[in-house]
């Protein structure tokens, strides 16, 4: 069963070649927000994506801590951090567990990088390893953005 | 989230019933199937990513009918789909212009 199915049609309206890179670099929550919203918009529109994990990005992809991270401003000790998130869930905003998994359902990338993690001292195990497809480091993304057309920093 | 699978017209559609290269079975039914999302208040992305979601699962030929409110995905589900190179038969406004209900041919 695993074979490919014959009466599937190879995938329509991905548009090869087309292609969003993100490097992640903040771990603010609302920062996170934009990086998954810009990639799940980038596959839902036909192109390929790809989001580079580095810095204080990288603790996201840590085990429980995708949705933890602060607020870029006015966190007020979480207080801030607190008042966006009810809004946030007044307005019906997808949870950040609920956009990963559609990026990866869709074919997104996700790319950690591995010097982050030399200096940080993170383990492969303490991350979601399930999420992750390559462990690299700039050649990783530079091969990834070489031929992209929409290359962002957040 | 609904999967009806509706025959309609006759017509011929291969099925390969196993591996082998020469062996295929004719069915006499084009089958077409229907898809209905339903993302009524829900907000950016989750209707344009459900939107892709249904013209991922379903086959060339297929109708997927998008149901939402999200203001914003009624002009970007179509713009999508046309750099897709997916049909779209139709924009219908529902409810006093509170909901919207895009036709899509995959």
């Amino acid at each position: 069963m695993g074979d490919k199915d014959p009466e599937i049609e190879p995938e329509e309206g991905r548009k090869m070649g087309e292609k969003t890179v993100i490097i992640l670099h903040s771990g603010d929550m609302d920062k996170v927000y934009s990086a998954l919203i810009i990639g799940n918009g980038a596959l839902a529109m036909g192109m390929e994506a790809s989001i580079y994990f580095t810095f204080w990005g990288l603790m996201r992809l840590k085990k429980g801590e995708l949705e933890k991270g602060p607020l870029s401003k006015m966190n007020m000790l979480g207080l801030g951090r607190w008042m966006v998130k009810q809004r946030m869930d007044r307005a019906n905003v997808a949870s950040l567990e609920r956009l990963m998994n559609d990026f990866k359902e869709l074919g997104g990338k996700i790319i950690a990088c591995e010097m982050t993690m030399e200096i940080m001292d993170i383990k492969k195990e303490e991350l979601r390893t399930e999420w992750i497809d390559e462990w690299g480091a700039v050649g990783s993304y530079i091969q990834e953005a070489r031929n992209a057309n929409v290359s962002l920093f957040i | 989230m609904t999967y009806f699978l509706k025959y309609t017209e006759s017509g011929n559609r291969q099925h390969k019933c196993c591996q082998g290269p020469s062996v295929s079975l004719t069915l006499g039914v084009r089958i077409v199937a229907e898809m209905e999302i339903d993302v009524r208040g829900q907000t950016c992305p989750v209707p344009l990513v459900e939107c892709r979601k249904a013209l991922k699962k379903t086959s060339p030929g297929d109708l997927v009918i998008i149901k939402g409110t999200h203001p914003a995905s009624k002009k970007e589900i179509p713009m999508a789909c046309e750099a897709m190179g997916f049909k779209v038969l139709e924009i219908e406004d529902k409810e006093g212009g509170k909901e919207w209900e895009i036709k899509i041919r995959r």
